[in-house]
């Protein structure tokens, strides 16, 4: 056998060896170790931050979800969501990865203006950008003030009640950005519906 | 407070950030690598891997063990994937297809973590942790381990010795990527990160549909997803995922330690060849080009360019609203900037000169900062290179930190900065020629083109990103992309530890008056200028087809 031949074999040994070793420490003990510090420091949020209703899972306060029928049309009782490539689907998370020059997004966007401002009886030009787009993740839990400020009415009159009382719900659950300067204010769509239910069902 | 505001602070903060752990980590990487004790648990460790610590290892058995290392993780990570239904915590996923299952070894090993595949729908928790997560740990300190070894050889005189490629190894994962990663690990957990064992949870919604909710160890993995700027996302949305980038703190969070080691290893250059300014005189280079990127990128995205964002009123499209335009920004720029990859927004969707300069970031070679290691060496290569352009100006012998840059040097530090454009540019060539290549773009034009493009430029420099619309988990692209990946990271290591030999056997050259010193701002200008025009210019044709075409369109 050759030197470098037999050079390398013995490498090949050191590089199986070192990469079991590498197995078991990085790729078991490591992730169990953070798995069992995270269960006892915050076990709500290393599960998902779940929310319940009456001891049932409804969804993940960080996930979006959809807010229709069957049919794919919106309720009107509730806040709406953003566009979602993935239809909300926590299997299938993504964008529509459609270029800022895309026939079939510019069509897109132009038909949802449409929709939205007929929905909720605004003129197209109050439709706030995030609300004619899809999300990167198609699970975006938030929507920007603005889109939530044109769904105020439309939902107040499914409910029967008047605007102010829903403007209260909505502003508590609207996060500003972190620590006043990072990221964007939001609102978080599942928790204000929540509270829509329980407060005025 | 308006989003412009919020942006430059974001970026403020950044920066201040980095600039205050640079030093001190800098400085503990240089211990690390030159200290000549070992840690008990170290012992262990090559015990069990039967290597002698105490021996160094000259330029080719460091890359035999280099090679023979990745060489087994490709291996190990493929099996684990064919075989991961008849494993356990595998969550009822089936075996992963062949040609996908190679891409993804390969792009976990070389550290680009390109994915062809969906994570919530291909990997069971057990791949995940067992075999990705791994070779996001080692392939980091390989990275790392190449460097060093670079560094060395310019540091040592008339040695044939680099140094031990299991001793930078282990410490490198024992002491500089496990115990920030156990603390930022938990950091994440704590704003919101999920971390459990469970398969996923279905919730039923206010509107009466199911949901599945996934679960897994995400934060084990996030942190090192980022700090080992691999990117390769637990979830296919990657830190756009609610569960991966929960709130925009986390997400700010995730730029900073994806940003961390890069931005520390010039100081430990400095330290290591006993001259601090030279490493000043690097990170100066790789700060300066990193802030035009951001600035660029940013400004492009908040004037959202393209006909459809102009429609909808902002570059919203693929983007989170808890992010905001801004973060989206900085996050892709990082993230390209070095060899991430991880994506909080979708580039795809991104404004054409925006798109534009995420893919320059990375033709650049991937070096203000680059990934860990790759950054660096990248880098040092290049200076080496400025080093002679300046010599040949003045007509003297090119020196550097001492060293002699003779043909045989040239001739690796040329090979060096070749290697990834031809792969990238002829890579991205056969996939137009080819209607395989062609038919897995989403858009049309030139933004189909620039799907393709990206795609290549990001194997061959390992970066992981990806302009998603393309479908890239075909047997062509999956094969293609593989081979790209594989080249491009380990031609150029092949050249680098060369060098490393080469420079490292040599005497010390004493600085002369007519020496060019390599610490001062004429140099760091310089070497700035090589890097746009050397390696930039190479893409120009390219760049013109895809993003310029898009962008200058009226």
């Amino acid at each position: 056998m050759s030197a470098p031949v037999y050079l390398t074999g013995r490498q090949l040994v050191a590089g199986v060896r070192a990469m079991l070793v590498a197995t078991l420490v990085l790729g078991l003990l490591y992730p169990l170790l953070i798995i069992g510090v995270a269960q006892v420091i915050a076990p709500g949020r290393a599960d998902g931050s779940l929310v319940h209703t009456g001891g049932q899972v409804v969804g993940s306060s960080l996930i979006g979800q959809g807010f229709v029928d069957s049919a794919g049309t919106p309720l009107s009782q509730y806040f709406q969501s953003r566009p979602s490539a993935a239809n909300y689907d926590g299997k299938a998370s993504g964008g529509s990865n459609l270029g800022p020059n895309s026939p079939d997004l510019a069509q897109q966007i132009e038909q949802r203006r449409a929709a939205i401002a007929a929905f909720n009886g605004v003129p197209p030009a109050d439709v706030p950008a995030d609300a004619v787009t899809a999300s990167a993740s198609g699970l975006d839990p938030g929507i920007s003030p603005a889109y939530a400020a044109i769904q105020v009415g439309r939902v107040a009159a499914e409910r029967g009640v008047p605007a102010a009382t829903v403007t209260a719900l909505l502003q508590q659950a609207t996060v500003g950005r972190d620590l006043g300067f990072i990221g964007a204010p939001y609102v978080n769509v599942l928790q204000l519906n929540q509270s829509l239910d329980q407060h005025l069902p | 407070m308006s989003a412009t505001a919020a942006g430059w602070l974001q970026f403020g903060v950044l920066v201040l950030a980095l600039a205050a752990v640079h030093k001190p980590l800098g400085d503990y990487l240089a211990r690390v690598f030159t200290t000549p004790k070992h840690w008990r648990v170290e012992k262990l460790v090559y015990r069990a891997v039967g290597v002698d610590a105490d021996s160094e290892q000259r330029w080719p058995t460091y890359l035999r063990s280099v090679l023979a290392f990745s060489a087994v993780g490709v291996l190990l990570l493929y099996l684990l994937q064919r075989v991961q239904s008849l494993l356990p915590l595998s969550d009822g996923m089936p075996a992963v297809e062949p040609t996908s299952a190679w891409n993804t070894a390969v792009s976990f090993v070389t550290n680009t973590n390109w994915q062809g595949y969906s994570g919530e729908s291909t990997m069971g928790n057990l791949v995940q942790m067992a075999g990705l997560a791994v070779q996001n740990f080692v392939s980091a300190a390989v990275g790392i381990a190449v460097a060093i070894a670079l560094v060395r050889g310019f540091a040592r005189t008339a040695t044939d010795r680099l140094g031990n490629f299991w001793v930078d190894l282990t410490r490198t994962v024992a002491r500089v990527l496990l115990p920030i990663s156990v603390v930022g690990a938990l950091i994440l957990v704590l704003g919101g990160v999920v971390q459990n064992l469970s398969a996923g949870t279905d919730a039923h919604t206010l509107a009466g549909v199911t949901q599945f909710l996934p679960g897994g160890p995400v934060a084990s993995q996030e942190v090192i997803k980022e700090l080992g700027t691999n990117g390769g996302g637990f979830f296919n949305a990657n830190s756009a995922h609610p569960f991966e980038g929960p709130t925009a703190w986390v997400s700010l969070f995730q730029i900073f330690l994806l940003l961390l080691i890069p931005f520390a290893l010039p100081r430990t250059f400095g330290r290591m060849v006993g001259d601090k300014r030279q490493g000043f005189a690097i990170l100066g280079v790789m700060a300066a080009l990193a802030t035009v990127s951001a600035g660029l990128l940013s400004w492009f995205q908040a004037r959202s360019g393209g006909t459809a964002l102009q429609l909808a009123g902002a570059a919203a499209e693929g983007q989170e609203v808890r992010f905001g335009g801004p973060l989206s920004a900085l996050f892709a720029d990082a993230t390209t900037l070095t060899s991430t990859g991880a994506v909080n927004a979708m580039h795809d969707s991104f404004t054409p000169l925006g798109g534009g300069v995420a893919m320059v970031n990375m033709m650049l070679g991937e070096v203000a900062p680059g990934g860990v290691g790759s950054g660096l060496y990248g880098m040092l290569v290049l200076a080496v290179i400025t080093v002679f352009v300046a010599g040949l100006m003045v007509g003297r012998t090119p020196e550097y930190l001492g060293k002699r840059l003779g043909r045989r040097e040239m001739t690796l530090s040329s090979l060096y900065i070749l290697t990834t454009p031809a792969l990238v540019l002829i890579g991205t060539g056969i996939a137009m020629a080819l209607p395989e290549g062609r038919g897995s773009m989403l858009n049309t034009g030139p933004h189909g083109l620039s799907e393709v493009l990206y795609a290549f430029t990001s194997a061959a420099n390992n970066n992981g990103s990806a302009f998603a619309g393309l479908s890239a988990n075909t047997p062509f692209y999956n094969v293609a992309l593989g081979l790209a990946m594989a080249f491009g990271r380990f031609l150029p290591i092949v050249f680098v530890l060369a060098l490393a030999g080469r420079l490292g056997a040599q005497g010390r050259r004493p600085a002369t008056a007519g020496t060019f010193p390599t610490h001062r701002p004429l140099f760091v200008g310089l070497l700035s200028a090589v890097v746009l025009v050397v390696v930039g210019l190479t893409y120009f044709p390219a760049l013109s087809l895809g993003p310029l075409a898009e962008g200058l369109h009226p």
